[in-house]
C-alpha cells in the first residue's frame, strides 16, 4: 500500500506527523497548549504507566533490581588525590546485569510491552547504541519482530566498532539490522520502515522510554539507603539524548530523595555528528556532548513531536570528561574493583572519581549505570581504531587532547578532572529555540509558566534574558 | 577484510545462503539539505544481510534477501556468508601499564616517578 505514495525525501518527511501517529499511538496535540507549552506531567501521568506497573513490567522480563556495588579501592584511591578530608563513598549500579548488558533493557521493556499489548505487529528503532540490543532482546522475550536501524559505517565502507557490536548483538537476539552510511537522513528512511511495516516506534523519546528509567533511580536511591543508612547526596548519570537523566531523576523524586544531580558526558567539541570524516575519528559514540548539548538547548529535535526527555528539568550540574579520563578509569575499574564494563558507561564513573575528591568522607556519591563490554566496544578495541585513523594516542595530561585528533591517558589518577558546562547558557540557547521569533508579551500565562518549570528560572529572568538576548542580536 | 577474503573467492552462493546487499539511497550532492559539505559530497548507502532468495548468484549481481524478520528486500550482492570482523584490538601499551601503577600507588600512596 505504503508503495503507491511518493518516496522521495520531501514527501516522506512532509508525512511525518501522520505516520508518527501511527507508529507511536500517542495523539501529542491532547497535551499542547499556548503558543508552545504543553503538559509534560499530564502526558507522563496519562500515558506512561506508574513507577509500580512499571516495575512489575520490567521484573517479567529479568530487567532491573541490578546490584549497587561499593567501589571501595576508587574510593580509597580517590581520597589518597583529594585534599584531607574529602573523598566521598563511590557506588555504582551495575546495570550490565541486565538482560542486554545496560540500563536500555529499562526503556525497552515498556516499549516493547505497549507494542505487544497494542497489537502492534513489530517495533522499530532507530539507533546505534545498547537500546538496540535492548528493544532486540525484549521483542525476543514476548515474540515479536524487531527491526533496527542503525547509523554504522562512513563512506569508506568503514563501520564504527562499537556500532558493529552492536549490529552483532542485535541480529543475536533475532532482529534485522539495517545498516546506514553517516546522515540525518537516517530519519528519512525510519519514517519509510515505519510505513511499510506498521511497526510500532520504540522511540527512546515517548514516556514509554523515559518512565522505565525511572526504576532505576528508585532503586539506586533504596539499595543506597539499605547499605550506607543515608540518601546519596549526589548521583552522577551519563547524559546523551537526556532520558537516562530524566528518568533517574524523576525516580529520585519518587523515592523522595534530593540528591543533586550531576549530568556528565564526555567531550567532543568540534566534532559535527553528520560528518562523513568525523564519524570514525570519536572512540565514544554516545554519552558526549554532541548529543548531550543539542538535545538539551532543543529537546524537542527528537523523533517523537514531544520529547518526554526534559533534562533541563532536572540538571543540577553538568560536567564534561575527556575520552582519555573514561578509558583510564575502565581500566581502573577491571584491575581494582574487578568489574570490566564498556567505555561508554563508565563516562559517569570518571566524573565521578573527580567529584568524589569535592565532597566529604561521610558523603556518598553513586554512579547509576554500566554497560557490557566486548569486543569492539573496548578500551584496547577503540584505541586501536582510532590509532588506524591517525588518532594520535599518548599518555599525559588528557586536558591537553584535542577531540578527534588525540586521546591522552592519564598517567596519574589526580589528571582525571572535570569541566563545567554552564548550564545557564544552555538554558538560554533552549529558550532561543523554542520562543524563536514569538515576543515574549504575547505568549500566555500556561507558556511562560512552562518556560519556567522547562529552564528552572523565573519568568522574570527569562523575560529580561530574552529581551536582552533580541537587543544583542539586533 | 583479510577475514572475508576466503568467502569472496566462493564460485557462488544458493538460495537459502546467508548473504549482505548493498544500496546507494540518496546519490551524492542529493542528500538532505542540513547534511554538512563532507557528507553531501557521498551517497547515503544501506546494507542489509539476511537469506538469498534467488536460486543462485554471484557478487556483484542485483539479488533480493529475506531479512530475519521476513521483509524482502532487492540489493547488490556485496558479501558472501558475512563474517563480523570486530574485535577486542591490540593490546595498548597506554593502558597496560596502569593496573600496576595503581596498585603500587595504593601500598605506597605514589604513583610513577614522584
Amino acid at each position: 500500500m505504503s508503495k503507491l505514495l511518493d518516496q522521495s525525501y520531501e514527501a516522506v518527511m512532509a508525512r511525518k506527523g501522520e505516520i508518527m501517529r501511527k507508529a507511536i499511538g500517542i495523539d501529542y496535540a491532547v497535551f499542547e497548549f499556548g503558543k508552545l507549552g504543553f503538559d509534560y506531567e499530564g502526558m507522563m501521568g496519562s500515558v506512561a504507566y506508574s513507577l509500580e506497573e512499571t516495575s512489575r513490567i520490567q521484573r517479567a522480563t529479568g530487567v532491573g533490581n541490578t546490584p549497587l556495588l561499593e567501589l571501595r579501592q576508587l574510593t580509597d584511591l580517590a581520597r589518597r588525590v583529594a585534599p584531607q578530608g574529602k573523598g566521598a563513598r563511590i557506588f555504582v549500579k551495575d546495570e550490565a546485569a541486565n538482560p542486554s548488558g545496560s540500563f536500555k533493557a529499562r526503556r525497552a521493556a515498556l516499549s516493547v510491552y505497549e507494542a505487544k499489548k497494542r497489537g502492534y505487529a513489530g517495533v522499530i528503532a532507530a539507533t546505534s547504541g545498547n537500546y538496540g540490543a535492548a528493544v532486540a532482546s525484549q521483542a525476543a522475550m514476548l515474540g515479536i519482530p524487531c527491526l533496527i536501524v542503525q547509523e554504522a559505517f562512513d563512506s569508506r565502507g568503514q563501520g564504527q566498532p562499537e556500532i558493529i557490536e552492536k549490529s552483532r548483538a542485535c541480529e543475536a537476539y533475532g532482529a534485522e539490522v539495517l545498516q546506514l552510511s553517516v546522515g540525518p537522513e537516517l530519519f528519512y528512511i525510519f519514517l519509510q520502515l515505519l510505513e511499510e511495516t506498521g511497526f510500532f516506534n520504540a522511540s527512546l523519546y515517548t514516556p514509554f522510554g523515559i518512565a522505565g528509567v525511572e526504576t532505576l533511580g528508585y532503586e539506586l536511591v533504596e539499595q543506597t539507603r539499605q547499605l550506607t543508612g543515608k540518601d546519596p547526596d549526589a548521583v552522577v548519570i551519563t547524559h546523551a539524548g537526556g532520558g537516562n537523566v530524566t528518568g533517574t531523576a524523576r525516580g529520585l523524586e519518587k523515592a523522595g530523595c534530593s540528591a543533586q544531580i550531576i549530568g556528565a558526558s564526555i567531550d567532543l567539541k568540534g566534532l559535527h555528528m553528520a560528518s562523513d570524516q568525523a564519524f570514525n575519528r570519536k572512540s565514544f559514540t554516545t554519552g558526549h556532548t554532541g548529543f548531550g548539548i543539542p538535545f538539551a538547548v532543543w529537546p524537542d529535535r527528537s523523533d517523537v513531536p514531544r520529547n518526554a526527555a526534559r533534562p533541563l528539568r532536572y540538571l543540577d550540574r553538568y560536567i564534561t570528561v575527556t575520552q582519555g579520563d573514561a578509558f583510564y578509569i575502565t581500566e581502573a575499574l577491571a584491575q581494582l574493583e574487578g568489574l570490566e564494563r564498556g567505555p561508554a558507561g563508565n563516562t559517569s564513573l570518571a566524573a565521578a572519581f573527580a567529584l568524589a575528591q569535592e565532597m566529604g568522607e561521610d558523603e556518598v556519591i553513586v554512579v547509576q549505570e554500566t554497560e557490557y563490554t566486548g569486543a569492539g566496544k573496548h578500551p584496547q578495541a577503540q584505541l586501536t581504531f582510532a590509532k588506524e585513523n591517525g588518532i594520535e594516542v599518548r599518555r599525559g595530561d588528557p586536558r591537553e587532547s584535542i577531540p578527534g585528533k588525540s586521546i591522552i591517558i592519564p598517567t596519574h589518577p589526580a589528571q582525571i578532572q572535570i569541566k563545567d558546562i554552564e548550564l545557564d547558557h544552555i538554558r538560554l540557547s533552549y529558550l532561543k529555540n523554542v520562543v524563536g521569533e514569538i515576543p515574549y508579551a504575547s505568549l500566555l500565562e500556561k507558556d511562560r509558566e512552562y518556560l519556567a518549570a522547562e529552564t528552572r528560572w523565573s519568568q522574570a529572568r527569562i523575560q529580561t534574558a530574552l529581551n536582552v538576548k533580541k537587543e544583542s542580536t539586533q | 577484510m583479510s577475514s572475508d577474503h576466503k568467502s569472496s573467492l566462493q564460485e557462488h552462493v544458493v538460495s537459502g545462503d546467508w548473504v549482505e546487499i548493498w544500496n546507494v539511497i540518496m546519490e551524492s550532492g542529493k542528500r538532505a539539505p542540513q547534511v554538512p559539505e563532507d557528507t553531501q559530497k557521498v551517497p547515503l548507502e544501506m546494507r542489509l544481510r539476511g537469506f538469498l532468495v534467488n536460486d543462485k548468484a554471484r557478487l556483484g549481481e542485483i539479488v533480493s534477501v529475506r531479512t530475519r524478520i521476513g521483509r524482502v528486500v532487492e540489493g547488490k550482492l556485496v558479501s558472501l556468508h558475512p563474517r563480523y570482523s570486530h574485535s577486542f584490538g591490540e593490546p595498548q601499551k597506554v593502558l597496560l601499564d596502569i593496573g600496576q601503577e595503581l596498585r603500587t600507588f595504593l601500598k605506597k600512596g605514589r604513583v610513577g616517578d614522584e
